[in-house]
């Protein structure tokens, strides 16, 4: 292992390795928690209730975000579900398996500890939720619901309808607003962080820009906590909100938090697919379709094109005439194979020819057995907002004919590196929630994401942080007209005047459009050494371009969402290139992460333990130069490493 | 498809706003409303003029940032939608749409058609919430709801909070709203133990924060993107007067 690197993994047997954590965290009394600041930033899931447990525990709160209310963070938007250990269906589950599960499905590049850890808590996050007052699904005898999710034999999915993130972030809110109320959280929303301030090598502080206003504002504390999500909008075109962003990551890059495996991005198999040029987002179809729907092409090329002329409808394609591939090439998985899998094994087909839509980049997700099976009623309690939403997109009704699907980049499994304790490279700067990288490993599964915004936010970093803070009360709160401050302070003044003194024609939009092509092109599905080394000169390029020829119109001290875009769009290049770097470095398929030099027959994946069974985190060494690669290897004690088996 | 875009143009909350239309041409029918917008900026920004401001962010009806009242309409002409997912399909060629921000007391103007909407979070922190500690919760299965209360205080539960129910009132009242947290609260066990002090809190601080009253008018229900209904206000209206009356 690097010596930079030390993920703090207790030792012990596995299951105790979290009791035993907690039994060593030293303790800070409520008297002195009152003395001590946190800021965090962002309000998702993670950071929602990060805040409201650390405002119940006596600390001093602030939480910043960048839309107009906490509630509209992108958590929000999580359709199918959350997954939880709890066993209610007697389908043999348990903290193990959820554990096994999520080390699997994540391809064997996540921490064994951490993975663990998450599925201990996760039946507590079902209790937390259910005490807040969130409508999950009821069976009729009054008991919880469930589901299943892709690459899992068990139904251990939590629900409310195809809305769970929004439920489950509404009662991260109103737990968030109920310290509002109590005075021990104040929250900034419009305010975007822009910097991290240090001070003798600790994070102090944060520097934000005031979205209404245009201000530049300082704000120190006595630890900082990032929540702010992934960098699938690297992208362009994603299922992330359109004001997702990776610029407070990067701020915290290059101040020395290391951030590992960038490269490893989701690619979801269920989106609706691109209409046209005049795109800007994508639409998620939530994984819950493929409990029920089934997924096909034509088996005959002359469907296909009948198909793409309008001249038959698909229910006319006879039964013989269907490729249910994915049921063919994993019998015992079936529709229900990980995310990345069946990703994959939609454009194989696509890229066969047989893409069923005019782009031939569709294949249909079809509910006309399941209609048959269960009858309307039901299939409209388990998905009819999801039927309703495609219908409002699409003009086109899955009542009456399958929906077209195709993969989009949906989830980031990279980001800030982070030991045991959630902490970074960088002492008091903690990250939770997507912006860190550490339980997913290259693929994350289905249900899986909201687990971990919880897990970190109610459960673990509270708790965690209190060591790193036990000894800090003590400390004066952060002085933010220190030198430091004032620099950080000025350095984002610089960046903001260069942005406006380029006075080009090209709108950041433009240019960002042309990043994504670079991004889904050469570090999209498919990866090779070539198009990646292509990649990263492009994106050099393309940079120096936005520095000569875009316009950011209007001033800087006022409501400015073009400058907001063009911020972002400077860190989103930075992100790209070191994702394509990452990529190039890691010669391997695994999880998201396919290199066509590294397949077996069929086009599965091949995985090369040997070499690079390791988290890959990139040290920033200044503007222009190469990062450093460490590296943190991955020993599996607990659990047999295998090869990927979604077939039998 | 083409069209006259008619939109309020406002530099700040203290300036004066006024209309300006712009001709937009090329438009494909399956575009949705907000994607029209992002070409009419980048055709402003090319001419060199101020983009239009406007909220939104997750595009798929759920985040209930976009805020827009469009051709007298909050959210457009169709039913049951948010801004972001109305499409010009809906909008015959050739035609002059108008676009304006929310218009209400309670949610002043910061730029162009982006509304402060803070009162909202404001009236939830009053009180729209269960007072648990983190880690104090029993078994989730100990709580036992029938499936119709979970499903009843689930369709209240699906609010965004976008205000279009207060938009759309002509007494801007933001009734719709605090029903659809109180009922979806009161309708399950949970919720009980603080229901009474919850109605009285959150209509305190609603009247507080200059939202008018509700005269049972129901244009809310109309344009409510979630089809949450007028039924959320009587049980509002029960819970409320119950906890006047135990006063």
């Amino acid at each position: 292992m690097s010596e930079k690197l030390n993920s703090k993994i207790p030792a012990g047997p596995l299951s105790e390795k979290w009791t035993k954590r907690k039994s060593e965290i030293h303790l800070v009394s409520p008297n002195n928690k009152r003395k001590l600041d946190i800021i965090v930033v962002g309000t998702g899931l993670g950071g929602a209730s990060a805040a409201a447990a650390l405002g119940e525990l006596g600390y001093n709160v602030k939480i910043f975000c960048i839309s107009d209310s906490p509630r509209r963070a992108h958590s929000i938007a999580a359709q199918g579900g959350i997954n939880a250990a709890k066993n209610y269906q007697n389908d043999n589950d348990s903290v193990y398996r959820l554990f096994y599960d999520t080390i699997k499905g994540g391809d064997y590049r996540s921490r064994e500890a951490n993975v663990y850890r998450l599925a201990e808590v996760s039946a507590a996050i079902i209790d937390q939720c259910v005490a807040q007052g969130i409508p999950f699904a009821r069976e009729y005898g009054g008991y919880l619901a469930n589901r299943s999710f892709g690459g899992v034999q068990v139904s251990r999915t939590f629900y409310a309808r195809g809305q769970t993130g929004q439920q489950l972030l509404l009662g991260a809110y109103a737990s968030l607003n109920k310290e509002i109320a109590a005075g021990t959280v104040k929250a900034y929303p419009r305010h975007e962080m822009l910097d991290l301030v240090l001070v003798n090598g600790q994070a102090k502080g944060i520097i934000t820009r005031n979205l209404v206003t245009g201000e530049l504002e300082r704000f120190g504390a006595h630890a900082v906590i990032i929540a702010t999500g992934g960098y699938g909008n690297t992208y362009f075109l994603s299922t992330n909100a359109m004001n997702s962003n990776g610029s407070a990551a990067l701020q915290c890059y290059k101040k020395g938090a290391f951030f590992a495996n960038p490269c490893f991005a989701q690619i979801h198999p269920t989106c609706i697919p691109v209409h046209g040029d005049q795109q800007c987002k994508l639409t998620l179809m939530s994984e819950s379709l493929r409990n029920d729907g089934r997924i096909w092409v034509p088996k005959k090329l002359e469907d296909v094109e009948k198909l793409r002329k309008h001249a038959i409808k698909p229910s006319q394609i006879p039964e013989e005439d269907r490729d249910y591939y994915l049921e063919r090439r994993y019998p015992a998985f079936g529709n229900l194979v990980p995310r990345d899998v069946a990703s994959r094994a939609a454009k194989e087909r696509c890229d066969a020819g047989f893409g069923v839509n005019e782009t031939g980049k569709a294949v249909f997700l079809d509910f006309a057995d399941a209609i048959k099976r269960l009858g309307k009623q039901r299939v409209a309690e388990r998905y009819g907002n999801l039927f309703e939403m495609y219908e409002k997109i699409t003009a086109s009704s899955p009542w009456e004919e399958p929906m077209m699907i195709y993969p989009a980049i949906h989830y980031t499994m990279g980001g800030i590196w982070v030991d045991y304790d959630l902490q970074t490279t960088v002492p008091g700067l903690f990250a939770i929630g997507e912006a860190n990288f550490s339980d997913h490993g290259g693929n994350r599964l289905g249900a899986s994401a909201l687990m971990q915004g919880l897990a970190d936010g109610y459960f673990i970093v509270p708790v965690t942080i209190g060591d790193y803070l036990s000894n800090k009360f003590a400390e004066p709160r952060p002085d933010i007209n220190a030198p430091e401050f004032i620099q950080a302070e000025r350095a984002v003044r610089e960046r903001i005047d260069r942005l406006f003194a380029v006075g080009g024609t090209e709108t950041v939009d433009s240019i960002h459009k042309q990043l994504g092509h670079i991004m889904w092109e050469y570090v999209g599905m498919a990866r090779d050494e070539k198009g990646l080394k292509k990649a990263i000169e492009e994106i050099k390029a393309l940079k120096e371009k936005f520095y000569t020829s875009v316009k950011v119109p209007g001033s800087q001290f006022e409501f400015n969402q073009e400058l907001e875009k063009a911020l972002r769009l400077e860190d989103f290049f930075e992100i790209g290139e070191l994702m394509a770097r990452d990529a190039l470095n890691r010669e391997e398929s695994c999880g998201g992460h396919f290199r066509v030099e590294s397949q077996i027959e069929e086009g599965e994946a091949k995985r090369d333990d040997k070499n690079f069974m390791y988290v890959a985190a990139w040290e920033y060494k200044g503007e222009g130069k190469e990062p450093e690669l460490h590296k943190e290897p991955l020993k599996y004690e607990f659990i047999e490493v295998k090869t990927r088996n979604y077939k039998d | 498809m083409n069209f006259n875009i008619k939109v309020w143009r406002q530099k700040n909350a203290k300036s004066k706003g006024h209309f300006e239309t712009y001709p937009i041409a090329g438009i494909e029918e399956d575009a949705s409303f907000l994607e029209m917008l992002d070409i009419l900026n980048e055709q402003l920004i090319r001419e060199g003029k101020d983009p239009i401001s406007f909220d939104h962010d997750c595009r798929e009806g759920i985040c209930g940032a976009c805020s827009l009242y469009i051709d007298g309409r909050a959210h457009g002409p169709d039913d049951h939608v948010t801004t972001c997912q109305l499409f010009m399909r809906h909008f015959k060629d050739g035609a002059t749409i108008t676009v304006e921000p929310w218009r209400s007391a309670a949610f002043p103007v910061i730029k162009d058609l982006v509304v402060e909407r803070r009162a909202f979070d404001k009236i939830l922190q009053a009180g729209g919430f269960i007072s648990v500690r983190t880690g104090s919760a029993q078994d989730a299965n100990n709580i036992l709801i029938p499936h119709d209360k979970a499903e009843e205080s689930m369709d209240a539960a699906a609010c965004v909070g976008c205000g279009a129910c207060v938009a759309t009132c002509k007494n801007g009242s933001a009734m719709l709203f605090v029903a659809a947290r109180v009922s979806s609260l009161a309708l399950l066990p949970q919720g009980r133990p603080e229901a009474a002090r919850r109605a009285k809190a959150m209509v305190a601080k609603m009247d507080e924060l200059g939202f008018g009253n509700c005269t049972n008018t129901r244009a809310c229900e109309l344009e409510c993107p979630k089809g949450i209904t007028v039924a959320h206000i009587a049980r509002l209206n029960r819970e409320f007067l119950k906890a006047k009356f135990s006063d």
